[in-house]
Parts: C-alpha cells; structure tokens; sequence
C-alpha cells in the first residue's frame, strides 16, 4: 500500500517500475497497448448501440419517405452544419492535444484540450437552441406532437392524448421527430460523457501526470471524442439534409 | 391420416398434418438413435476407463478422417431437415385462392369470428369440413397467437396489421385451440354460474374449431344470426342477452350479482342514475347502454378503468337489444 | 488502493487486508469474483423460489396457490431474475473473475477499476431489480414484447432499466477479459497453449461486447415508448410493434450463447482434469466456441417463425439456425472421444460435467425440431419450447456452473467439500431436473401453450409430474447449499491442486497469494498436457491427498 514499500520492490526487481504502471503490468507498453484496445473494443460495443438506432431509421425510412423528407424541413440545416464544422474542429484540436502531449508539451495539451472542451460547449448550445425551438413548435414525438411546448400531458398520460398534425406535417411525422431526438439524445449525452473525460484529462495533465512516457489517458480520451466526432458525421446528412 | 392422438402429438385433424407429424417422427427417431448412440458410447467409456491404479490415461492423439467426419455429415442431415421443414411450411403459409374466409379479431381475451354472411361467434369456430379456410386476423390490442394443435396450425395477431392463416379439415369433429402469445391477465377473479372462482387472461383465451359438414355448417350460420332455440322454443330476447352474457365473455368483468369487478355490476344497474368520471350523472337508460357497448370510452362510470373494449362490429344490433333486454330483466 | 507491497502481494488472497472496506473497494480480480459468486448464488436462490411457486400453481387446473395476476409475476420474475441477474453473469462474471487471470498467468485483470466498477454497476442494477418488484412488480416476461410491455399497468420502467444497467456491467467484464487474454497472457501461453475455458470466454465475451449494446438500446426505445408514447413499436403512430422482437431477439439469441458457451467452457476442463487427458479436438472446440458466437448473431429471427415474417426470411433463418447444430454437435462428439482410454475420476464435478453431456445432448437435439420450420409453427410458444430451453440453460449451464463451482471451490476457499454429500445432492438435482422438465416436452408437443396459468385437464397428469420434479430439484440444492456451508465451516484444508490437474490456476497454492502467483509463471506446456508431468509433481507437496496409487 504505502510508497515506500513501492519503492523498496522496485529497487529489489533492480528495474524501473514507475508509479504509473499499475503492479499487474509488466511494461508500459503492455499497460498502454491494452488501454487503447480496451477503448477500441469500447468504441466497437457504441457503434453496435447506436447500430440499433440507424437500423430503425432505415426501416421506417425506407416505408415512409415522404413524410421524412417532408419532416427533415423543419430542421435548421444551417445550424446542423455550424455543430459538424465546430465537432470536426474540435476533433482536430483533440489530435493536436494527444501530438502535444506525446512530444511532453504540457501547456500546449491544456490549450488544445481546452479549445476542444469550448467547442464542445458550443455544440451542446446550439443543440439547446435546436431543441428548444422544435418543443415550442410542438414537435416533440409521440403524445407530445403537435401539442406546443413541454406539456405535462404528454408524459406518463396514458394512451389518451394522441398527436395533433401540426405545421402541415401528419401524425406520422411524428416517427421523423422520435428519431431525431433519441440519435441526437443520445449522440449529445456521449458530448457530454466526452467532456467529461475530456475534462477529467485537462484535470490530470495540469495535475502534471503526463510526460513523453505516459500519455495513455490523453489518447484514449481523444479517441473517444473521435467516436463522438464521428457518430454526429453520420447523423447530420441523414438527418438534416435527407431527400 | 389418424385422428386418433398419440402419445406425443394430437390426432390430425388438418391436410398438413400428416406430413408435419412425419416430419416430427424423423427428428423424434434421429434423436433418439444419436441419443442412446453418443450417451451409450460415453458410459460405456466411463465404465470402461475407470480410474485404475498404475493404469495411465492414454495420451490423446489425433484423428483428422473422424473430426472431418462429424463436422460434415450432419450437413447432409441437417439439410433433409431443413428441406422438409421449408416444404411443410410453405404448404402452412400459402393458401388456396377458392378457399373460404372468416375474419377473426383478438382481443384480451376472447376471440371473435366473423362468418362471410356476417353472423359472429366468440370463442368458438365452425368450419366445414374438407373446404379450405382462410382466417384473416387482427388485433385489437396486444399481440395474440391464434393455435389449433390438432391442425399443426399457429400465427400472431399483432395491432395494425392483418395476419393469414390458413387450413383445410380433413375429420369432422371438435378440437381445441388456444392463444400462445403470452397477452396477460385480469388483475381480479369472477363468478362463473356455478359459483367457482374463475380468472381470464391469456390461459382463457381457448376455446373449440367445430369441424362440421357443409350442411350443419350453414345451419349454424343460420342460428347464430337470431335468437337461439330453447326447448324447441326460440329464445326470448332476456334468455338470449343471457346467453351473450356469457359467450361473449361479459362476465368476466361485469357481476349480476352486485359483487365488485372490473366493469360495473349489472344488478340494479338499468334506470339508475350513475356518476360518471368527469362528475356528471346519466341515467341508464337504451341508449346509454348501447354506446357503452360500442364506444366504452365515451362515458365511463366513476370509480373504474377504461378498460372495456368495443363491441362494434362483433355484436349486431340484434345482440345488442337482447343484451339490453337481459340487464333490464336484473333490476 | 492500487499499490501494494511485496509482500502483500505474495500473502494469500483472503488475507490481505480484513474488514468489509477492504472487500467492497478491493481491486483483486478474486475478491470481486467472490462478491459475484455470492450475489449470483443469491439471485438464483430468488429465481429459484419463484420457479418453485410457479411449479406449485401449476399442480393442479384452476387456482392453488395464487392469482393468475400473481402468476404473471411469478413467472416473469423468475425469467427475468435467472436470465439478467444469474445465468449471464454466473460463470464468466463469478468463475471467470477469479480464474482466468490466474488460468493465464496474469496478476489481475487489464483494468481493475473497471472489474470493480462492473460489479457495482450489477448491483445498481440489482436494486432496479428489486425496486420493480416491490413497487407493483412485473408482468410482461422477461421478453418484453410490446404492445403488451407499453400498455400493461406493471412497473415495466423500472424493470427494463435494470436489464439495460445489468446490460452494462456484462459489457464492461466482456471487454475486460478480452484484452486480458489478448495482452496479459504470461510468457509462453500463446494462443494454441490457451485452455479452453478461456477460449470460451474470449467467444463469450465477443457476444457480450457487440450483442447487449443492442439490448440496451431496445430496452432504451421501450422505456421512451412507455414514458413518452414515442412511437417506435406502436401501430397506431407508424411503428411496428414486431420491430421490436427483431431487436430484442438480435441480442437475445446471441445471450442464449453468452449462457451456454461458459458452460461448455467449464466442461472442457472437467472433462480433461478427470478423464487425465487432452480434450479430444482441441482446436475444434476452441473454434467451435468462436463458430458459435458467430452464428449466434444470424440466427434471431428463428423466434419469429408465427410473428409473420416473409418466407424468404423464415427459409433464410431456419437454414441459418441449422448451422449451430453443427459446432455444437462437434463438442459433444469430442467430449465423448476424450474419455476413450482416459482414467476417469468420478468426483462430483465430473459427474456434472456427465450430466451436462447427457441434457445438452438432448437439449441440442430437441432444437432440431424448433429449426425445423413445418414442426416449429406446431411447437413455437409450447412448454416443448420451455423444456428444450431448461435443457440447455440449466440442464447445461447450470450443471456446469454448479461442477465448476465445486471444482474451482478448493482454489477460491482453499477448502475441501465433503464429496459424499455433494454426490447425494447431485442425485436429486439429475433426477429432479429430469423429472421436472422431460414430461414438458410431450406436454408442449401435445399442445400445451406456455405461460399459462390454467390448462385443460387432459394436461394435468403431466403438469402434477414436473411439479413434483421440482420439489426433488428444490431438494438437491438445498443439499448442495449444506455442502458448501458445510466446507466453509469445517471444511479440511485444501491442498494447491486437489485433483492433481495439469490445468494452470492449480499451479499456485490455494487460496491463490493476491498476484496469484509467487514468480511470474512460464508456460513449457499445454493445459492438458497430463503425458508431460506425472501424477506425483502434480500432486507435488501433498501427497497425503493424492488418491490412492498402485
């Protein structure tokens, strides 16, 4: 448990077994090898989740595509571009803060990182701006469509209030909006997961844990924002630019 | 064809079963002979190697002619199987264009069958005999599995979609069918006549296929149409509204007897006023009655669920008056 | 908390460190085992206690013992319980935690925080689980087909919320084991040296990775459809409501194999240590388990044969269903060929492995007719179903589960059990199984419906039998709950290889030391490479113990 103890078994192994090497580890290379497959595999179980909402896009798209073509108008297109461009930036600071990193730039880290973590911050407010404007034109799925703004009646109502058209979209749009918001939910719960790594990073890289020989976590940190960068790639066109 | 049950599987009542059945004896013999021939093997092994004193187990070794030969020759098996269940199922899915339809619509828990000419029965089914029949089937609200054992016969009714099944009798007589897509149950028990304690739910949606000829088969479309016969008497309106009491499974939320269920009692209930949920009061009267009956929703009476389904389209107007008639017979 | 001392880590796992903190925030891949092991145990006890009061309803037509609302319950929780809360965590999550580092020479697993994090994520779920039931529980089954699980009055949120956190602490052991094996194997364990248990860990771990992210998200869909009506699966807002059986069987097929591949892995090592042999068809049942986790992902829409999917689909997934039975098919004939010329032991883990041998067979076999299309639409939602599936899931993995447990329990107490005892429990619990579930296959194929809370009563000689059955089940564990009490209270010290394996994890003393083993390991042999060593250096130390020799 106690340091000098740690520092007693490292001198009878007679080789260097630095403090940030976890005890079950031989090498850092094995101990970082065995974090980036972990994310990777991580990274492979997010794309299988997020499989399952594009699968349902597909489908319903592929029987409806009128109405979604019809729906995807009333999304701000010219915001959706201003969120991929700030993402696609923010990705690019990212690598910029691992390359730092990996040449023992401390400062230079934390002024990528943190650019990164402001373009994340920006998205999430546009994403605000989005949400709020569709939950006034009564464009939330479900029983809450075509009922403007957050009304409590269309949680947990039963079965008894069923969707308005609205806008001179039907009912069926409705299936349009209940995908949108559970991708685009689910894409910005992982920005904020993503932040949150990402902040837990900058906290460790001020902290002074990370040098030329240990950078594991700013990596693998970055490489999940490049998940998060890449899943939104994919939700724009296919939600805002559809038809 | 046997419509005689063995011990495994109900006698055979439809043109596909025989050819399922025999489907079923292959893998059933096939199975058996594997079974007894890899278990048999392993015993005897166990037996035979026993733990000995001074006696090494034999290194393993390898023999690459018979690991090729157990992972290749159940495809040739496999494949049979597979044809033959494809075949029979094909002859299951695909119906013949002259065959006769009757629409059936599920509903938690009882199954209506509408006839061509109209006519309606609840959880039971009259088909003639060797004329193929189509069911048309829907859902009112959960997904229900419409299952005849003694035809080898099955498929969901699932809401917002139609569903074919279909099937050809080869005996007359009567066989059971059931719903196998689990749909749940009533949170509280009844009375049936005799007394005893009974709950619905997806274990009651059973019910008879009575497998006639073509000639009983348009009498019974006859009768179920008007009131039926008693005693070689046509039943009164009262008699008959009783009758629908029960097939058309009522009871199972609304007492005669004053006691509590799922929907209001029936005793004393005509001509009384009744508070309904938004507070207003409503005398039971015809008319409020037969919009119960057809639209449950519109008025519910304070202090249940609206729970009940609609009757639109599985009663007729005639039932509907006898109905009326019998709650009026229990002030 | 991640450092320890020299000397602590060569202290005996148990030791290190006293008090329920250094349980509940230990890193140690064994602790954390044995906190799964005694909270699967518990779960299936549960499940067990709801199996046993749905086989008690049954005994007779009409009302026994409860309400068919009540019934509904009983049945789902059962279901729901045993799948989420037992089976898929039981092996890889308790038995794998503590032996596969050790199986591989490692020191712990690749990410401890994260090993700990899952178990914490399980018993969060847990309490979901548990809330559900107290706050007017569920009644959907543990499959949650909509429409029904949008519109039933149940505590169907709660529940499926479970299964989703549930869903995660499975992902997260799974990702972990997968990059143990791939960068923490000890020098000279290449990939051809790996026993089998891992290998079908590894093919278990590859399902839990890609398969429950997609639970989860079902599971997800249908919370949001139940609080919100969102749409997804229902009808009358453009959904489809047998969407959601493609989604939830794409995931819970391929769980069929994350219960039933650990169990088979647990076999291959019975089946070495005690026939003292190579498995017959190494590399077969190390790629049949791969073969299995592969298939599993094509074959779900087999669930679906009556929900009216297309002919194409239904010839494509029968065929595609058919190709299990081939991997599946070539452990059994290997495992058969392994005793040939073996010495066989027969302690009460061997006998389970037999038992294992003997339902699985059936188990597999009755699949055939369930892939065979004409006889599924009969069969399909049948107690034939019901029992073909207790079969495979307990006929199977919890034979091995319960084998491997008493196998492994010398290495995890450092106690031995007493053998005639659990040979005692074993008896009852053979018997009871069979008798329980055997009479249902010709209740189903008779035409039984499942979930059923009432029946006709043509069925009740049949329905009385299982119920009967079940009481000698429910007997047998009872027994073979005294027999691990009864070692952990007096049980004789266990030498560091009871059995005399030539299995790695025996290699170290019992209970292991917290780095499990003393010098880093190198691997010169196989695992069962028993031609290599002799009884005596397996045995080594403990000679006493060894069985009598010539």
């Amino acid at each position: 448990m106690s340091t000098a103890s740690t520092t007693e078994h490292d001198a009878a192994h007679g080789h260097e077994h630095p403090k940030w090497l976890a005890h079950h580890f031989d090498s850092p290379t094995q101990q970082f090898d065995s974090a980036k497959l972990g994310m990777w595999i991580f990274i492979c179980t997010e794309i299988l989740m997020l499989g399952g909402l594009f699968v349902a896009y597909g489908i319903f798209r592929g029987m409806e595509p009128d109405v979604f073509h019809h729906a995807h108008e009333h999304l701000n297109w010219r915001l959706g571009a201003v969120n991929t461009v700030v993402l696609l930036f923010s990705s690019l600071t990212a690598a910029l803060a691992v390359r730092q990193s990996q040449v023992g730039d401390r400062k230079g880290t934390t002024n990528y990182l943190v650019v990164t973590l402001l373009c994340a911050a920006v998205f999430l407010c546009v994403k605000y701006v989005e949400y709020s404007a569709k939950i006034e034109h009564g464009l939330l799925p479900g029983r809450c469509f075509g009922h403007p703004g957050f009304a409590d009646h269309c949680i947990n109502a039963g079965a008894s209030v069923m969707p308005a058209a609205v806008h001179g979209l039907t009912t069926r749009a409705s299936m349009f909006f209940a995908l949108y918001f559970m991708m685009t939910g689910i894409h910005g719960l992982h920005v904020v997961i993503g932040m949150g790594v990402l902040g837990w990073v900058l906290w460790r890289n001020l902290r002074g844990d990370f040098s030329k020989e240990y950078f594991t976590a700013v990596e693998i940190g970055a490489l999940y924002w490049h998940l998060v960068d890449l899943v939104w790639i994919y939700l724009f066109p296919l939600l805002y630019l559809v038809g | 064809m046997n419509h005689e049950p063995t011990v495994q599987l109900p006698g055979q009542f439809s043109t596909f079963a025989s050819h399922v059945d025999s489907t079923f004896y292959f893998i059933y013999w096939m199975s058996v002979i594997l079974f007894v021939g890899i278990i048999g093997v392993a015993l005897y092994f166990v037996w035979k190697y026993q733990r000995k004193p001074g006696v090494q187990a034999e290194p393993t070794g390898h023999n690459l002619p018979l690991e090729v030969g157990w992972t290749v020759a159940p495809v040739f098996f496999l494949a049979l199987l597979f044809h033959w269940g494809f075949q029979g199922y094909v002859n299951l899915t695909v119906s013949p264009a002259n065959a006769m339809e009757i629409r059936v619509r599920a509903r938690k828990w009882s199954w209506d069958f509408e006839y061509p000419n109209g006519a309606h029965e609840t959880n039971e089914l009259h088909v003639p005999v060797n004329r193929p029949v189509r069911l048309v089937m829907s859902s009112d609200d959960v997904i229900h599995s419409f299952y005849v054992p003694a035809f080898r016969a099955k498929r969901d009714a699932v809401p917002g979609q139609y569903s074919m099944m279909w099937f050809q009798a080869t005996h007359e007589g009567t066989v059971n069918f059931f719903c196998a897509e689990y749909c749940g149950a009533a949170e509280t028990s009844s009375r049936n006549e005799r007394g005893e304690e009974v709950f619905s739910g997806h274990f009651s949606m059973i019910g008879h296929v009575v497998i006639e000829n073509d000639q009983a088969f348009a009498q019974h479309l006859e009768r179920i149409n008007g009131p039926p016969m008693i005693d070689g008497h046509e039943a009164t309106p009262a008699q008959w509204g009783q009758l629908l009491y029960r097939s058309s499974q009522c009871y199972t939320c609304h007492s005669v007897d004053g006691a509590a269920g799922t929907g209001p009692t029936w005793q004393h209930m005509f001509g009384h006023p009744v508070q309904l949920t938004d507070g207003t009061t409503v005398d039971v009267d015809e008319n409020y009655l037969r919009e119960s009956i057809l639209n449950p929703q519109a008025k519910v009476v304070r202090g249940f669920q609206p729970v009940m389904p609609t009757y639109r389209g599985s009663l007729n107007d005639r039932q509907i008056d006898a109905l009326i008639a019998y709650m009026r017979s229990l002030q | 908390m991640s450092t320890h001392g020299e000397e602590e880590l060569n202290t005996n796992y148990l030791k290190v460190g006293s008090g329920v903190k250094s349980w509940l925030l230990t890193l140690d891949h064994k602790r954390i085992g044995v906190m799964y092991l005694v909270s699967v145990i518990l779960a299936f006890f549960l499940g067990g206690v709801f199996a046993l009061l749905v086989r008690l309803e049954l005994l007779a037509p009409g009302r026994t013992i409860m309400t068919a609302a009540q019934y509904n319950r009983a049945f789902t929780l059962h279901g729901a319980i045993m799948v989420f809360l037992f089976i898929i965590p039981s092996i890889p999550a308790a038995l794998g935690n503590f032996i596969l580092p050790v199986m591989l020479g490692a020191k712990d697993v690749a990410f401890p925080r994260l090993n700990l994090l899952s178990f914490y994520v399980y018993v969060v779920g847990t309490i979901f689980a548990l809330f559900s039931i107290i706050s007017g529980s569920v009644d959907t089954g543990w499959t949650f087909y909509t429409p029904y699980s949008t519109s039933t009055n149940t505590s169907v949120v709660s529940m499926t919320l479970a299964a989703f956190i549930l869903g995660f602490s499975s992902i997260l052991t799974g990702l972990n084991f997968m990059v143990t094996v791939h960068k923490l194997r000890a020098p000279g364990m290449h990939w051809r040296r790996l026993p089998l248990f891992i290998w079908g860990m590894y093919a278990t771990s590859i399902i839990q990775v890609l398969a429950t992210p997609v639970l989860a998200i079902t599971l997800l869909l249908l919370a949001m459809e139940r609080v919100f009506g969102l749409g997804i699966f229902d009808a009358s807002l453009g959904g489809d409501p047998v969407l959601f059986q493609h989604f939830f069987w794409f995931y819970s097929h391929p769980a069929v194999y994350i219960m039933i591949v650990p169990g088979m892995a647990v076999v291959s090592e019975l089946f070495a240590t005690f026939t003292r042999r190579a498995i017959f068809g190494y590399f077969a049942i190390a790629m049949s388990s791969l073969g299995l986790a592969l298939v599993g992902f094509l074959v779900w829409a087999h669930h679906m044969f009556t929900a009216g999917i297309s002919e194409f689909a239904a010839m494509l997934f029968s065929a595609l269903t058919f190709l299990v039975a081939i991997p599946s098919g070539v452990k059994v004939f290997n495992w058969t060929a392994t005793l040939y010329k073996g010495s066989i032991w027969l302690t009460t883990p061997m006998l389970y492995a037999l038992a294992f041998l003997v339902q699985f067979t059936i188990g597999g076999l009755t699949g055939l007719f369930l892939g065979t299309l004409a006889t599924d639409i009969h069969l399909h939602d049948t107690y034939f179903v019901v029992a073909h599936f207790h079969y495979v899931m307990m006929g199977g993995t919890v034979m091995a589960f319960l084998g491997g447990l008493l196998y492994w329990w010398p290495k995890i107490t450092g106690k031995m059990y007493d053998e005639g005892l659990a040979k005692i429990s074993w008896g009852f619990v053979f018997v009871g199984f069979n008798a329980t579930f055997l009479v249902q296959f010709i209740m189903g194929s008779r035409g039984m419906p499942r979930r059923y809370y009432d029946y006709l009563p043509e069925y009740r000689p049949y329905h009385a039998f299982s119920t009967v059955g079940s009481w000698i089940l429910g007997v047998g564990f009872l027994i073979y709950a005294a027999v691990l009490i009864k070692s952990l209270r007096s049980g004789p010290k266990a030498p560091p290889n009871p059995w005399g394996s030539a299995g790695f994890e025996w290699a170290t003393e019992s209970p292991p030391v917290l780095a499990n083993f003393k010098d880093v390991p190198t691997i010169t042999r196989g695992p069962y490479d028993y031609h290599l060593v002799t009884e005596e250096e397996l045995f080594d130390g403990f000679p006493e113990d060894a069985p009598k020799k010539a």
